[in-house]
């Protein structure tokens, strides 16, 4: 499937325009405001709390946002980024704080004059009129003239594919129908800012990937501003150019996601990106280039780039990704005495087409979850159950996080 | 694979699926089709007051000789004296009037149940259905003694020094008004909450996002999807107001024209039954048309789902 870049750019007029000034080019293009200390935040909470009687669902939260970003607010549910998106959209009154638009400070705002746009979890759609008409609701209460408007709508249709269900009501929709409906509707008005509340949990897994290249290259041409709230991780590390990680209120992590994913900033982020493996192990040496670990219960010698402010002798996690552990006969290891290495036993294999995890246990305690790629069809000699093999990792592959 | 046979259905089952035809063939079609041929018969002065009786003991051929004395006399009568279209015509206004204005008072009442807090909703539903627990006859004759002259509220706004002298609502149509809206508000609201309360918040807040202040809406969102729920409603009030015969016999004057009413005369003051069998009839098929129009309705709704 093609990009919906191609129908815009075929369409000559706002949209066409857009992206007659880009190229389409690479989907990550050099993009980091957050880096440039004289860049203006598009978007700023600052400080803000929302309670709902005792509850605390955003505890003084402060947060930057910039123009023509990607953002994504990541965590699981009851961490309060649906709150904090909805206090975006004017839904929600912050018990405390403020929160800044394009430098207007939005307090007092309603959610009708907030210059955002919301594609709602369950979309939302007036199930009274047609496609056409749910495009061109927005519009209807700027009062756009008749034809600017007819004009806007088609853009709008063909932009999302959906010109030939223009007269539809949308219980005559597919899933997948019903949320490019949803997605044209918001952005038919070009909000500063849209706003997509779990925009693909509908979908089913396939369309799901699709749809999330497609809203990548979407909003790169548009060059508008998205915020997404979302559970799956691997959502927004696929749509965001960043990503922040709530927990209980509060923000635990704000970076982009390749940062966020390989130097997660504490074991609650290591754990809740993607999986991991935990071993205690003591600092033994430190210095500039890294640091020495010993978690000597298992006989694991570690040594890692890795630097930590943890005092020598003081308990810490290594933290390693499976793909980044290499597996192997354990008779191919040479000595006793290894580095970044370990003897272990499987103990189950999943087979998941693409990789193979194996959990192998060190001992009682300790269990190693590895992946390796299925590269080839046939293996000469494969790892099988209860086999001794040796799992071992390179200097750079872990990173050190503070017990 | 196709499994394409249609389930046998038990005996039990059969029994379950006849029971309400049964009933209905046995308590409505069958006296509607007594009353139907009483409305062909002609008056008499006799036990029962028409004639003729069908009587099986003189044979085939006086059965026959009953049926060709059947005739469409009293219809014909219906149309020559104006009182009976009048009083349909008044019927079918006093009860479109009294629909509209029980919708105007309900649907806010509707709307605000289905807008409060979840934890009231029940108590709020309670109070709506609280007064079936007196006796419809009793909470009408009850107005009686809150509109006449020297009522309870003729005696409050005069207390008030709102008016000087009594106001006269009593034995008028608008006493009829107060009677059905009163009587009736809970058909309406019920069915309207209930599609209220259906309605998804996230279309209102929706429509609200998009630019489109909160009572605009209402109108663009709210009022039409609840269609549905305002039309079951007013049917709810509307048709059994139509036929109503307690609220202005007790609440009317003599001037308040209600085909209810003069069914009543008919009946048991005139004693002609025949006659009085014609206009049930009619009135019946009155009824039917905006049922079956509901019906169309509810068809099309569910269709479209």
């Amino acid at each position: 499937m093609k990009g919906w870049a191609d129908f815009s750019y075929r369409c000559g007029t706002w949209w066409g325009s857009v992206l007659a000034k880009k190229s389409v080019g690479p989907l990550r293009r050099e993009f980091a405001p957050w880096d440039d200390v004289t860049e203006r935040p598009f978007i700023e909470f600052r400080n803000v709390t929302k309670r709902f009687g005792d509850f605390t669902a955003v505890d003084d939260l402060s947060l930057k946002i910039y123009e023509r970003e990607f953002f994504a607010l990541l965590g699981g549910s009851g961490c309060g980024k649906t709150t904090l998106m909805r206090m975006l959209a004017g839904f929600e009154r912050p018990t405390s704080g403020t929160i800044l638009l394009d430098g207007q400070d939005l307090a007092g705002v309603p959610p009708h004059r907030r210059p955002v746009n919301m594609m709602f979890q369950s979309y939302a759609l007036f199930p009274h009129m047609s496609v056409e008409a749910n495009i061109a609701f927005g519009l209807k209460q700027d009062k756009m003239p008749a034809e600017d408007l007819k004009g806007r709508v088609s853009e709008m249709l063909k932009l999302t594919k959906l010109e030939a269900f223009a007269k539809r009501k949308p219980h005559q929709l597919s899933g997948g129908q019903r949320q490019r409906v949803a997605l044209a509707r918001a952005l038919a008005k070009k909000p500063k800012v849209l706003l997509l509340d779990e925009p693909l949990g509908a979908l089913d897994r396939k369309l799901r990937e699709e749809t999330q290249f497609e809203l990548t290259t979407l909003q790169q041409d548009l060059g508008m501003t998205f915020l997404i709230v979302t559970h799956d991780q691997e959502e927004a590390m696929t749509v965001a150019d960043r990503i922040a990680v709530m927990d209980a209120g509060r923000i635990v992590q704000v970076a982009p996601p390749a940062e966020i994913y390989e130097a997660p900033g504490s074991k609650f982020i290591a754990d809740f990106i993607g999986d991991i493996n935990l071993i205690e192990a003591t600092v033994v040496e430190k210095s500039e280039g890294g640091s020495v670990l010993n978690a000597k219960e298992f006989g694991i010698h570690i040594e890692t780039a890795s630097t930590t402010s943890a005092a020598v002798g003081d308990t810490v996690w290594y933290a390693i990704r499976p793909e980044k552990i290499e597996i192997s006969h354990a008779d191919t290891l040479e000595t006793d005495t290894m580095v970044n290495a370990v003897r272990a036993e499987v103990w189950d294999i999943g087979y998941l087409g693409d990789v193979s995890i194996f959990h192998t246990r060190v001992d009682e305690t300790l269990a190693i979850r590895a992946t390796v790629a299925n590269r080839s069809r046939h293996v000469e000699r494969p790892i099988s159950w209860d086999d001794q093999v040796a799992m071992s990792w390179g200097r750079d592959a872990g990173v050190i996080l503070e017990a | 694979m196709s499994t394409q046979h249609t389930p046998r259905r038990s005996l039990g089952s059969w029994l379950l699926i006849a029971a309400p035809f049964l009933w209905l063939l046995i308590f409505f079609l069958a006296p509607f089709f007594m009353v139907f041929k009483i409305s062909l018969s002609e008056i008499a002065i006799a036990i029962p007051p028409y004639l003729p009786t069908f009587d099986l003991d003189g044979g085939w051929a006086a059965l026959v000789d009953d049926l060709k004395s059947l005739s469409i006399e009293n219809y014909l009568w219906l149309t020559e004296d104006d009182l009976y279209w009048k009083s349909y015509l008044s019927s079918v206004q006093i009860a479109l009037i009294s629909t509209l204005l029980t919708l105007l008072i309900g649907y806010p009442l509707a709307y605000g149940m289905a807008r409060s807090p979840k934890a009231w909703r029940p108590t709020l539903l309670m109070l709506v259905i609280l007064p079936f627990w007196t006796s419809f006859l009793i909470r009408v004759y009850a107005w009686v003694g809150i509109l006449k002259n020297e009522g309870l509220l003729n005696q409050l706004l005069l207390w008030l020094g709102v008016i000087d002298e009594p106001l006269v609502i009593m034995n008028t149509n608008a006493a009829v008004f107060i009677g059905i809206v009163y009587s009736y508000l809970p058909f309406l609201v019920l069915p309207l909450y209930a599609t209220l309360e259906k309605l998804d918040e996230s279309l209102l807040e929706a429509a609200q996002d998009l630019g489109c202040p909160p009572w605009k809406t209402f109108w663009t969102i709210t009022v039409p999807l609840s269609i549905p729920g305002v039309v079951a409603g007013c049917f709810l009030v509307f048709i059994p107001a139509v036929g109503e015969f307690v609220i202005p016999d007790l609440l009317g004057g003599s001037n308040t024209l209600m085909i209810g009413k003069t069914l009543w005369v008919e009946f048991f003051s005139n004693r002609d039954w025949p006659v009085s069998s014609a206009v049930a009839v009619i009135l019946l098929l009155i009824l039917v048309i905006p049922i079956v129009l509901f019906q169309n309705h509810q068809q099309k709704l569910s269709e479209r789902a």
